[in-house]
C-alpha cells in the first residue's frame, strides 16, 4: 500500500507537480488517502465494512448462519436433493423480486405483484386448457397483461400523482378480481405435464459439461471485460486496479460457480429454470449499473427534483419501471405455474407478494430509493426459501415459517437502518 | 447614481430590454435592464422580494417575461423552458444545488447527458473528463468516485458549479452560492468564480452579502421593488453606496447602525 506522499513543505513547487504528475489523475488529490496495489484493495475492502458500507456482507453472514442452523437440526438440509429443490423453489418468485428491485430504487413499491403474477397464470392457464392457444401465444398475452396492468401503475402516477402504495394496493384487489373473472367457474386448470413449460420448469437441467463450461465462461467474461476496462482507464491516466486482484476475483468467481455446478450436480443437476432467473438477474443487474436508462433510474430515486432539472424524462422512467416490475411479476407467475403445472384461483396469492418484497430487502436494497443492487433479488429469495425449506423439513408448520421469516425480515432491515447511519457518520451516506 | 461609462472593448453576452413579470396583482420586475458582458462577474443584489429570484428564474426559462426582450450574443431569443436557456448556453446553479446525493461526482456531473461507450456509459471517459473539468477549476474534490453525499458544502458547490460548465454555457448564473458556506469554503467559490471570469464567462452572482460582491463583482445590478435600481463599478463605488440603492434611502437602518458606532466611539 502506498499512501499519496503529502508533500513536504520544504519541496520546490517544480517537485511538488513532477511528484503528482507521476501518480494517476484521480489519485493527485493530496487530502485522498490514496491505496494501490493488493495491499491497497484489501486495506479499503475493510475500511469499506468499518465505517458501515456493509453491501451484501450480512446476507452472507445470515445465510451461513441459516444454514448451519438447519444442517445441525437436520442433516438433509445442505443435501444436493434439497439444494435443487431450493433453486427450482426460487427461480419464480425471485423473477417476481427483479421488478420490486426496480420500483425500490425509485423509492416506490408495488402491492399487487402477487395478484399480477395470478392474473398471468390465469391468462396463461385458460388460453391453453380452455382456448387451445400455442403456448408461445399463451406465454406472449399473459406476460403483456402483467405490462399493461404495470403501464396504468405507471400512468395513474405520473398524470394524477396518486402515491404507488395506494395504486397498487388497489390493483392488489383490483387484478385479483380480474384473474378471479378469467378463470370463472373454472376452478383448478392442469397444465399437461407434456407442456414444454411444465418440462422446463420442472425436469431440464443443464448437462454438466454445459454447466462446468458456463462456470468458466461466466469467470472469463468478468476477466476480459475488466481487462478491456482497466486497460482504457490506464490508456486514459487514471488509476487501476491490479491484475493480480482482478484475475484472483475471476478465478473465485469461476470457482465458486463450479463448486455450485458440483453440489447439484450430485442430485438433478442445474436447473434450466435457475439459470434463467441468475440470467434476468445478471442482465438487469448490467442496465441498472451500466446503461443511461439505469443511471437516470438511480438518480430519480436519489432526487427526483434534480433529475428532472438535469433534463431526464423522469415521467418515461416511472413509466418503464412500473411496466417492467409488473412483466417481471406476470413472468415470475408462468413459471410458478410451470412448476406446478396447475393454475388456480390461488395462484399468485397466499405469501407470494410479501415474500417476493422481503427478499429484495433481505438481499440488502433500500426502501427509501436510490441504493440496492439486482443481485439483492438473488440473494434475498435464497435466504428466504432456505428458511421455508429447512423449517419444512423440521416438520414445523406455516405458522413457524412466517414467524421466523418476519423476524428475519426485521432483522435485515435494522441492520440496514444501522448500518445508514453508520455510513452518515463516516461520509459514505 | 447610475455608472455611465461603458465597460472597454467588452461584448455584451445577454441583455435585457424592459422586461417585467407579473404574478397577479404583484409586479414582481419592471422594466428591467439588464447587460452582462463577456468576462466579468456581474453581482445581482436586492432586499428580500426584490424580485433577483424572479429575474433569475426568468432567465432560465422558468418563468417567460410577460413584457421586453432578451438578447443573446446580440441575437433576440424567446426562452420558453429551462432546457432551451441550457441549450443557449445560459447555466443556471440554483440554491438548492439539486445534486443526487446516493451518485458519485462523476454521475452528478453527467447526470442527463451521460457519455456513451457503444452502449453502455463511458464512465472512463466521463470519469477522466471530470478530472480535467475540476483540475481547470483548480476544484479540490478527494475523489470523483464518492457519493456527494459525503462531500463538504464547498465540495458540493464546485461540483454544481462545475456540472454548469460541461454545456460550455457563455453565461453562468449562481443563485446564493455561498448562503450556507464557512469562510474558508467561501474562498473556495469565490476564487472559482473568479477562474469562470477568466474562462470568459459572464458571470451572474446573486447574493445578500457584501463582502462577497465586492469581492468578486466587477459590476453591481442593484434591483429593488422589482425595478432597476442603479449598476455600480466595483472599483468606483463603496458598499455603502449599494446599500443605500438596496434599501432605497440614505438613511436606512444599515447606516444609522454604522452612525450611532462612530459616534459611540468617538463619544
Amino acid at each position: 500500500m502506498t499512501t499519496s506522499s503529502t508533500p513536504e513543505h520544504s519541496e520546490t513547487p517544480d517537485v511538488l507537480e513532477e511528484l503528482l504528475a507521476t501518480l494517476p489523475a484521480d489519485l493527485q488529490d493530496e487530502r485522498l488517502i490514496a491505496s494501490r496495489g493488493v495491499g491497497g484493495a484489501i486495506s479499503v475492502f475493510i475500511s469499506k465494512l468499518r465505517s458501515g458500507d456493509l453491501g451484501s456482507l450480512p446476507v452472507f453472514v445470515g445465510l451461513i448462519v441459516i444454514w448451519g442452523v438447519f444442517q445441525s437440526l437436520n442433516g438433509d438440509f445442505l443435501s444436493s436433493r434439497n439444494l435443487v429443490n431450493l433453486t427450482l423453489q426460487s427461480a419464480a418468485v425471485g423473477t417476481i423480486s427483479i421488478g420490486i428491485v426496480l420500483v425500490l430504487l425509485l423509492g416506490e413499491i408495488d402491492l399487487s405483484i402477487g395478484s399480477v403474477s395470478g392474473l398471468a397464470t390465469a391468462i396463461l392457464g385458460v388460453g391453453l386448457t380452455q382456448k387451445h392457444w400455442p403456448l408461445a401465444v399463451a406465454i406472449i398475452a399473459a406476460i403483456l397483461a402483467g405490462t399493461v396492468v404495470g403501464l396504468v401503475y405507471g400512468a395513474l402516477y405520473t398524470r394524477f400523482g396518486v402515491p404507488s402504495f395506494v395504486i397498487t394496493l388497489a390493483g392488489l384487489l383490483g387484478v385479483l378480481g380480474v384473474q378471479l373473472y378469467v378463470l370463472g367457474n373454472l376452478g383448478s386448470l392442469n397444465i399437461p405435464f407434456t407442456s414444454p413449460l411444465v418440462e422446463f420448469a420442472q425436469q431440464q437441467f443443464l448437462a454438466p459439461a454445459l454447466a462446468y463450461g458456463l462456470a468458466l465462461v461466466a469467470g472469463a467474461t468478468y476477466l476480459a471485460s475488466r481487462l478491456a476496462g482497466r486497460a482504457r482507464r490506464s490508456a486514459s491516466g487514471l488509476s487501476t486496479t491490479p491484475t493480480v486482484v482482478l484475475s484472483v476475483r475471476a478465478v473465485a468467481l469461476a470457482t465458486l460457480l463450479a463448486i455450485v455446478v458440483f453440489v447439484l450436480g450430485q442430485d438433478r443437476g442445474v436447473p434450466y429454470m435457475f439459470v434463467l432467473f441468475v440470467l434476468l438477474v445478471v442482465v438487469m443487474d448490467l442496465a441498472i449499473r451500466r446503461t443511461g436508462w439505469g443511471r437516470d433510474v438511480m438518480a430519480v430515486g436519489g432526487n427526483v427534483e434534480a433529475a428532472r432539472r438535469a433534463g431526464i424524462n423522469v415521467r418515461r422512467i416511472y413509466l418503464s419501471v412500473f411496466a417492467l416490475c409488473s412483466t417481471f411479476a406476470a413472468l415470475g407467475g408462468i413459471l410458478a405455474a410451470g412448476r406446478l403445472a396447475a393454475v388456480n384461483q390461488s395462484s399468485g396469492g397466499g405469501d407470494t407478494n410479501l415474500n417476493a418484497i422481503a427478499a429484495v430487502v433481505i438481499g440488502g436494497t433500500s426502501l427509501f430509493g436510490g441504493r440496492g443492487s439486482a443481485y439483492s433479488a438473488l440473494l434475498g429469495i435464497i435466504v428466504i426459501q432456505s428458511i421455508s425449506s429447512g423449517l419444512s423439513l423440521l416438520n414445523l408448520d406455516s405458522s413457524i415459517r412466517f414467524m421466523v421469516t418476519g423476524a428475519v425480515l426485521l432483522l435485515a432491515v435494522t441492520i440496514d437502518s444501522l448500518s445508514r447511519r453508520s455510513r452518515a457518520a463516516h461520509g459514505r451516506a | 447614481m447610475t455608472v455611465t461609462t461603458a465597460p472597454v472593448e467588452t461584448d455584451t453576452a445577454l441583455s435585457l430590454h424592459g422586461v417585467s413579470k407579473r404574478f397577479g396583482a404583484v409586479q414582481a420586475l419592471k422594466d428591467i435592464e439588464l447587460d452582462v458582458f463577456v468576462g466579468e462577474v456581474l453581482a445581482l443584489v436586492g432586499d428580500n422580494g426584490a424580485g433577483k429570484s424572479t429575474l433569475v428564474k426568468t432567465i432560465a426559462g422558468v418563468y417567460s417575461p410577460d413584457e421586453g426582450d432578451m438578447s443573446f450574443n446580440g441575437e433576440s431569443v424567446n426562452v420558453a423552458n429551462p432546457a432551451e436557456a441550457q441549450h443557449l448556453g445560459i447555466a443556471t446553479v440554483f440554491q438548492d444545488l439539486a445534486l443526487c446525493d446516493n451518485l458519485d461526482v462523476v454521475g452528478n456531473l453527467f447526470l442527463g447527458s451521460e457519455l456513451k461507450h457503444r452502449w453502455a456509459l463511458d464512465e472512463v471517459e466521463m470519469e477522466r473528463q471530470s478530472w480535467e473539468l475540476l483540475r481547470q477549476l483548480s476544484a479540490k474534490i478527494p475523489s470523483v468516485r464518492i457519493p456527494v453525499a459525503s462531500l463538504s458544502g464547498g465540495q458540493r458547490q464546485t461540483v454544481a458549479i462545475a456540472r454548469s460548465l460541461l454545456g460550455e454555457p457563455k453565461v453562468v448564473m449562481l443563485d446564493e452560492p455561498t448562503a450556507a458556506l464557512g469562510v474558508a469554503q467561501t474562498a473556495e467559490v469565490l476564487n472559482l468564480i473568479e477562474r469562470l471570469r477568466e474562462r470568459g464567462l459572464g458571470v451572474i452572482l446573486v447574493s445578500h452579502n457584501m463582502a462577497d460582491v465586492m469581492a468578486v463583482a466587477d459590476r453591481v445590478a442593484v434591483l429593488r421593488l422589482g425595478r432597476n435600481n442603479g449598476v455600480f463599478h466595483v472599483s468606483q463605488t463603496s458598499s455603502q453606496d449599494i446599500i443605500a440603492a438596496i434599501t432605497g434611502a440614505t438613511n436606512n437602518p444599515v447606516s444609522q447602525r454604522a452612525a450611532r458606532h462612530t459616534q459611540g466611539e468617538e463619544a
